[in-house]
């Protein structure tokens, strides 16, 4: 069983993101960079589906040179091989463009499931897995918080509004998992130091045939303004000496909750 | 006048809730056209009506309802070809997502999630997003062939019946559905009930985090609840550690709630979580970290132990309900 994971790196989401105010985009200059915490349950379900049958988890990411070290991250959990798809031409690329670069780079391969987290942590429009499955013309699991794959067939519990649906689809398939489907491991010392070795190739907008056709060339959308949303002012804080609760079944009173 | 379509989610016939939202907005930017699938579908012709649909197309097909976003999408884009609207509009739901997100692939066309506001501007469409939990509102305009496609947040608008305007046009459809390439089937539906009023309509909610230590500490949010008539909800680092359902989780990629009193229980405050509860009319937090954000958005915030104050917080509220 060959599965692919889709990772993005992000701004590390414990630290609060910031956008340049000339280009609108996401500022990635001083802040660390990280592994969409998302994705880390990606992988972690991609090992756990190769260690029970066989095969090898590939990862894949599109972004600048630096995601490398989202890639390696991945490795270091367990993955097999990782692609990189990076071009200076792919910069401010939105859902659908990145969806498309992706659908490219594997073209030609062959993956029975392909994982990706519901949506990044840091855009979190969710569009590009069903924009991948639409584009490779795949069945889309959507929103798994239980993953089972076995007879050529993955099943999902997908989360709903009041509950959870039962769900399946013949592979290959794509499926979005949430945070709630696994615990991600930890990369153990040995498995940072065989990341390294492993293969991860880069490709770029002319090896996958997108030249011209990608990022800024081809944006649907634009960002033109970003503002400051009006703040809530903070009202009153206290310090729970005793009268905490009092106080605040007195303001409960207030707002005639009781 | 542009025109705007809706993607109309319905439940036995009932148009979810962020469907009047969006027809109550659609209706202030165009002519307006639901598009309601599924069985049961044509029941909901009326109440679309009235929120402001001129015209509904109707597709009762079991396979809308069994199979995830393809049969929907596969339509859409063939009414879609023939009327061309400029804009579609869909809910920010589990499905919305799945279509919009497709459709937006299959017609090659912008795709913008996450809205809390449309516009017209410069005769096309500006829409409003809040991003990094609200802190900013970033605004978008789709540069691609039309329509744009727009995934609106629940509880964005508030839904008012149009004043004015008759009954629906309504067509229904009978277009053979495709059933026979690779699709997501539904096999059963499970319902996670919780007693008291659903999350979504609730006026009171109490909210549990991280902060409250072991899963079954929500027993004492249970009881408070109950006291208040209140719903409960929890943060995503709660439903994420397995202690309670998704369909508790409130924020960014859970729900989003809007009610007059959220009472935050050791929750810090993380942007995933209060993207999806700061439009309460009045935040109480109480949390042992007295930097905790969620201090920054309280009407009332309370530093203490939440295994403390909850169990004395209920005496107390029984008490002044007693009087």
């Amino acid at each position: 069983m060959n599965v692919l994971v889709c990772v993005k790196q992000i701004p590390d989401p414990n630290a609060p993101g910031k956008l340049d105010p000339g280009s609108k985009r996401l500022v990635r200059e001083g802040v660390d960079l990280v592994l969409d915490p998302g994705d880390e349950h990606g992988v972690e379900a991609g090992l756990q589906l190769v260690e029970k049958d066989a095969g090898e988890v590939t990862i894949i990411s599109m972004g600048p040179l630096k995601a490398l070290e989202a890639i390696r991250r991945a490795l270091a959990m367990g993955a097999h091989r990782g692609i990189l798809v990076t071009d200076p031409g792919l910069e401010n690329s939105d859902a659908l463009s990145t969806a498309r670069a992706i659908a490219a780079a594997i073209k030609g391969k062959s993956y029975d499931l392909i994982i990706c987290g519901t949506e990044s942590t840091d855009g979190s429009s969710g569009a590009v897995p069903a924009q991948l499955a639409e584009l490779l013309g795949l069945p889309l699991l959507s929103f798994a918080k239980k993953l089972e794959v076995a007879q050529g067939r993955a099943v999902i519990d997908r989360q709903t509004d009041d509950g959870y649906d039962v769900v399946e689809a013949q592979l290959p398939a794509i499926v979005t998992v949430t945070g709630g489907i696994n615990e991600a491991r930890y990369p153990a010392l040995r498995g940072i130091m065989q990341a390294k070795n492993k293969e991860v190739k880069q490709v770029g907008l002319s090896d996958i045939g997108l030249d011209g056709q990608a990022g800024k060339a081809a944006l649907t959308q634009e960002v033109i303004d970003a503002t400051p949303a009006e703040a809530r002012k903070a009202g009153e804080v206290v310090e729970d000496k005793g009268e905490g609760a009092k106080r605040v079944a007195d303001f409960l009173k207030e707002l005639k909750v009781i | 006048m542009a025109g705007v379509w809706v993607f109309a989610e319905t439940v036995d016939g009932t148009p979810k809730p962020v469907v009047l939202e969006l027809l109550t907005k659609a209706r202030a930017l165009g002519e307006t056209t639901a598009v309601a699938l599924g069985p049961g579908a044509s029941k909901s012709v009326e109440a679309l009506g009235k929120y402001g649909a001129k015209k509904v197309y109707v597709h009762e097909d079991p396979a809308f309802r069994e199979i995830l976003a393809t049969p929907a999408v596969d339509l859409l884009t063939r009414l879609i070809e023939k009327d061309k609207p400029d804009l579609v509009v869909f809910g920010m739901t589990y499905d919305g997502r799945d279509v919009a997100s497709r459709l937006s692939a299959r017609l090659g066309t912008a795709l913008i999630a996450n809205a809390t506001d449309v516009t017209t501007r410069a005769g096309g469409w500006a829409i409003v997003s809040p991003m990094f939990g609200g802190s900013l509102l970033v605004t978008t305009v789709p540069k691609a062939t039309a329509p744009a496609l727009v995934l609106i947040r629940p509880k964005a608008v508030a839904a008012e019946p149009a004043g004015s305007g008759g009954a629906a046009q309504v067509e229904m459809l009978s277009d053979p559905v495709d059933t026979g390439k690779p699709v997501a089937r539904v096999l059963r539906r499970e319902t996670e009930k919780a007693s008291g009023p659903r999350l979504e309509d609730a006026a009171i909610i109490v909210s549990g985090g991280r902060g409250l230590g072991a899963p079954e500490n929500f027993k004492m949010l249970d009881e408070l609840a109950a006291e208040l008539g209140a719903a409960v909800g929890a943060s995503r680092a709660v439903v994420d550690a397995g202690w309670k359902p998704y369909s508790f989780q409130i924020g960014q990629t859970g729900k989003t709630v809007k009610p007059t009193v959220y009472i935050a229980l050791g929750i810090s405050g993380a942007m995933q979580h209060t993207v999806g509860m700061k439009g309460a009319r009045t935040i109480i937090a109480i949390n042992k970290d007295p930097e905790a954000p969620i201090f920054k958005l309280a009407d009332l915030g309370v530093v203490g132990d939440v295994h403390k104050i909850v169990p004395q917080l209920i005496q107390e509220v029984r008490s002044r309900k007693g009087k």
